[in-house]
């Protein structure tokens, strides 16, 4: 780590300087996103710099219950996002259950497991370590739950006929959701299944790709990123499965009877 | 061998207390506008939906079997055929057995993908369908709705050769009085208040 070429505050104004001229090209061409850009500018920019800052503290002095706290707020805010990403929610606590608990035990046990086992730090919740790892971990498995549990419910309120249908000829619920539970799961699969086929050759990870420029040799930084992926794809997999396994079931009631009223659409608030 | 469709008061949707017995082997009509809950009943019946009241087949009582071991028993027809696989014949559990000629149909129809079928095709084949999975009771939502008059008296033909041979009781819901009264022993309706009345006005009971 010796190699780190530090960034003074001159150096990212040069950088912010490209995204104003980008904020003035959208102006200039009345393309509408004027704003967006500076309010998306001016988050990343603050909200980096807040957690650079909760970082900071957090490493000096390594506390377990900060720690914890942290991960809620992370676990917390991705569940929020996979609930506000669908278009029909699930009533009541699953709407924010469902996909959060999955996310959860996904997230939590395989990051635990590679910092125990793989990684073998100590201590094991040495943040350096687990907040990073907790973090894509988070973001990619949140992504997949989202996109599979809007696969799920929005099939199953489109295509309810079949479903009913299906039951009808004296399916059971799970024969009969069966096939939209499915490509819900692998539709959930496919962003990091493809991302895993196309790493370094399409694309340069972003972790990696940082590891780099901080310095790192490239094999030591290649290792790490096979590790991530190996993990976020496996903890996508399962969270998905977990949570679109829930999902099914809970569009059903005890006498196997379709339950549309589960779910409630979105009152057309912005994304 | 055939077995009453008991309803006991059931209730959905502000009907009922809806309490009918259609008999084995025998065929009882539900008439009536469109919207008043002619469906909403059959649903109830086949527990597609929350609802009071008990029904039972025979001695067998719905709550004392699961809801698809009710459902393979008591077949219900939906208005709208639903289909899920490629290819029509996938949707049978013996389609060496099906005779599509009783309905007009083509002897190879069963090896068609579903997409090249016709309303009144996907129709009739949902019958066929649901004949196939051998019920014990039927329930049947406007079965020749979008058919001519050849083809519905075929699916006529066929619905009470089947009841009669098997001793099978069939609800068969219809807006046409005509057929009604063709096919059904008794001919019942929803009045304005959701009770279930007798063609000449007798609230069932």
């Amino acid at each position: 780590m010796n190699a780190v070429i530090a960034l003074s505050p001159m150096d990212l104004s040069i950088a912010a300087l490209l995204v104003v001229a980008l904020a003035f090209l959208s102006f200039r061409m009345d393309l509408g996103v004027t704003r967006q850009i500076v309010v998306a500018a001016l988050r990343t920019t603050l909200q980096l710099l807040l957690v650079g800052m909760v970082l900071k503290t957090l490493f000096d002095r390594a506390q377990p219950w900060m720690l914890a706290f942290i991960a809620l707020v992370m676990v917390t805010t991705a569940g929020r996002v996979v609930m506000s990403r669908q278009t029909r929610q699930f009533t009541g606590i699953w709407g924010f259950g469902t996909g959060t608990a999955a996310m959860t035990v996904s997230s939590f046990s395989i990051t635990c497991l590679v910092l125990t086992t793989v990684i073998r730090i100590d201590p094991w919740y040495a943040p350096q370590y687990a907040i990073p790892l907790l973090g894509m971990m988070l973001g990619n498995t949140m992504t997949g739950i989202a996109i599979g549990m809007e696969r799920l419910t929005s099939t199953a309120w489109r295509d309810s006929g079949v479903i009913e249908g299906r039951l009808m000829l004296g399916q059971t619920w799970d024969e009969a959701i069966g096939t939209i539970r499915r490509e819900s799961i692998r539709s959930a699969m496919i962003p990091t299944l493809n991302s895993m086929a196309v790493a370094g050759i399409v694309s340069l990870p972003g972790m990696m790709t940082g590891q780099i420029l901080a310095g790192s040799p490239p094999m030591e930084a290649v290792k790490y990123q096979i590790l991530i992926m190996f993990i976020i794809s496996s903890g996508t997999g399962f969270g998905a499965v977990l949570a679109v396994s829930v999902g099914a079931r809970r569009l059903f009631d005890e006498r196997q009877r379709l339950r549309l009223d589960r779910l409630v659409g979105k009152k057309n608030e912005a994304r | 061998m055939g077995m009453d469709l008991v309803i006991d008061a059931l209730c959905i949707r502000g009907l009922g207390p809806v309490r009918l017995t259609v008999p084995a082997g025998g065929c009882v009509g539900l008439s009536g506008p469109s919207g008043i809950g002619k469906s909403s009943l059959l649903r109830a019946v086949a527990d597609m939906e929350p609802h009071e009241g008990r029904v039972r087949l025979g001695t067998m009582a719905r709550e004392d079997l699961s809801a698809s071991e009710w459902r393979r028993r008591v077949g219900m027809l939906p208005s709208e055929s639903a289909w899920w696989n490629d290819g029509v014949g996938e949707h049978f559990l013996a389609p060496e057995k099906v005779r599509p000629s009783v309905l007009g149909l083509r002897e190879e129809v069963l090896s068609w993908p579903v997409k090249r079928l016709s309303s009144g095709e996907r129709q009739r084949l949902s019958l066929l369908r649901l004949l196939d999975r051998e019920p014990l009771a039927l329930l049947l939502d406007e079965p020749t709705a979008n058919l001519d008059e050849v083809s519905t008296r075929q699916v006529e033909a066929l619905i009470l050769g089947y009841a009669r041979e098997r001793q099978v009781p069939v609800l068969w819901v219809g807006h046409g009085r005509a057929q009604l009264e063709r096919v059904a022993q008794r001919v019942v309706s929803f009045d304005s208040e959701g009770c279930l009345r007798d063609a000449d006005g007798e609230a069932c009971r």
